[in-house]
C-alpha cells in the first residue's frame, strides 16, 4: 500500500526532494476527530452498530433456524401452521419471549443492514435521506406491531 | 451507476454481494412475516384463510428460496465474525467460504423434502 503512495510535490522542479532532512507534511487521517467534526461523527455510533450486527447474528443463527425447523420442517412441515398452532405456541411464556427476541433482533439487524446499503449506493443527499426515512418508519411500524401482537394474543378471540 | 462496483472479484466480494442480496431478500419477507401473523388479532379464519397461501407448491418453492437465503446468509455471518474476531480468520476466509457452501448445501438437501414435499404430493399425486 505505501508503496503505491507518491507525495504530491514529487518530481516537481526546485523543492527538495522528500527524506529524513526534509520530512512530508503530516496530514491528518481522516478519522481523526477534531473540533471541526460534524455532530454525526463525534460518538461510536457506526462501532456499536458493527458490533450488534456480529452479536445479535450470532444469536439470530439460533433464534432463526430454530424457528424454520419448527414452522417448515419438523411435525408435517409448513402445512401443520393454523390459528390452533400458534395459540399452542403462544400459551408458552418461552417461545413469547423467543419469537418477541427474534421479531426485535432481526428488524434491528436487517434495518441497519439496509441503512448501509442505502449509504452506499443513493448518491443524492435528499434521495438517501428520504429513503432512510422510509426505512425507520417500516421498521419502527413493524417492530411496534409485532410486540402489540404477542403481547396481547387472546387465544380465544372468538 | 456508483464508481468501483467491482473491487477484486473473487471468494471475498462475491460472499460480501451475495450476503447484501439474501440479507435484503430476507429482510424484505420479514416485513411481510410479521403483517401475516398480525392477522391472528383479526380472527382466526383471516389467518388461516392467509397461511393456506403458504402452503400452495408455488409459494413452497419460494420458501425454499427463503431457507436457502438464510442459511446462507447465517452460514456466511458466522464466516464474517471468524474473519473479524480470529486472528486466523482473514487469512482462512476462503476456505471457510467453501466449508459455508459445503454445509449449505447438505443442509438444503436436507430440507428438500420436509419443504418441499407436500408440494410434489399436490402436484403429482400421493
Amino acid at each position: 500500500m505505501s508503496t503505491e503512495t507518491t507525495p504530491a510535490n514529487s518530481g516537481t522542479t526546485g523543492e527538495r526532494p522528500i527524506g529524513p532532512d526534509n520530512p512530508a507534511p503530516v496530514i491528518e487521517p481522516p478519522r481523526t476527530r477534531t473540533g471541526r467534526s460534524p455532530r454525526s461523527t463525534r460518538t461510536n455510533f457506526e462501532l456499536h452498530g458493527w458490533l450488534f450486527m456480529r452479536l445479535s447474528g450470532i444469536l439470530l443463527v439460533f433464534l432463526v433456524l430454530g424457528h424454520l425447523l419448527i414452522q417448515l420442517v419438523l411435525d408435517g412441515g409448513v402445512s401443520k401452521v393454523s390459528f390452533a398452532f400458534v395459540a399452542g405456541r403462544w400459551a408458552s411464556p418461552f417461545w413469547q419471549v423467543w419469537d418477541l427476541l427474534m421479531l426485535w433482533l432481526a428488524m434491528l439487524h436487517g434495518a441497519n443492514g439496509l441503512r448501509t446499503i442505502i449509504n452506499d449506493y443513493a448518491q443524492r443527499d435528499n434521495t438517501r435521506f428520504w429513503l432512510k426515512m422510509l426505512l425507520y418508519t417500516a421498521t419502527v411500524f413493524t417492530i411496534l406491531l409485532g410486540t402489540l401482537v404477542i403481547f396481547t394474543f387472546d387465544p380465544n378471540i372468538r | 451507476m456508483p464508481a468501483g462496483t467491482l473491487y477484486r472479484g473473487r471468494e471475498g466480494m462475491w460472499s460480501w454481494v451475495a450476503h447484501r442480496v439474501t440479507g435484503v431478500l430476507v429482510f424484505f419477507f420479514l416485513f411481510v412475516h410479521v403483517l401475516d401473523t398480525a392477522l391472528v388479532r383479526v380472527s382466526p379464519e383471516a389467518y388461516d384463510q392467509t397461511i393456506a397461501v403458504y402452503k400452495t407448491p408455488l409459494v413452497a418453492f419460494m420458501e425454499y428460496g427463503l431457507v436457502a437465503a438464510v442459511l446462507f446468509h447465517a452460514l456466511n455471518g458466522l464466516r464474517v465474525v471468524a474473519v473479524d474476531f480470529w486472528s486466523k480468520g482473514a487469512r482462512y476466509q476462503k476456505q471457510m467460504l467453501w466449508t459455508v457452501m459445503a454445509v449449505w448445501g447438505l443442509l438444503m438437501a436436507g430440507a428438500a423434502w420436509p419443504v418441499l414435499g407436500h408440494a410434489f404430493r399436490e402436484l403429482f399425486g400421493s
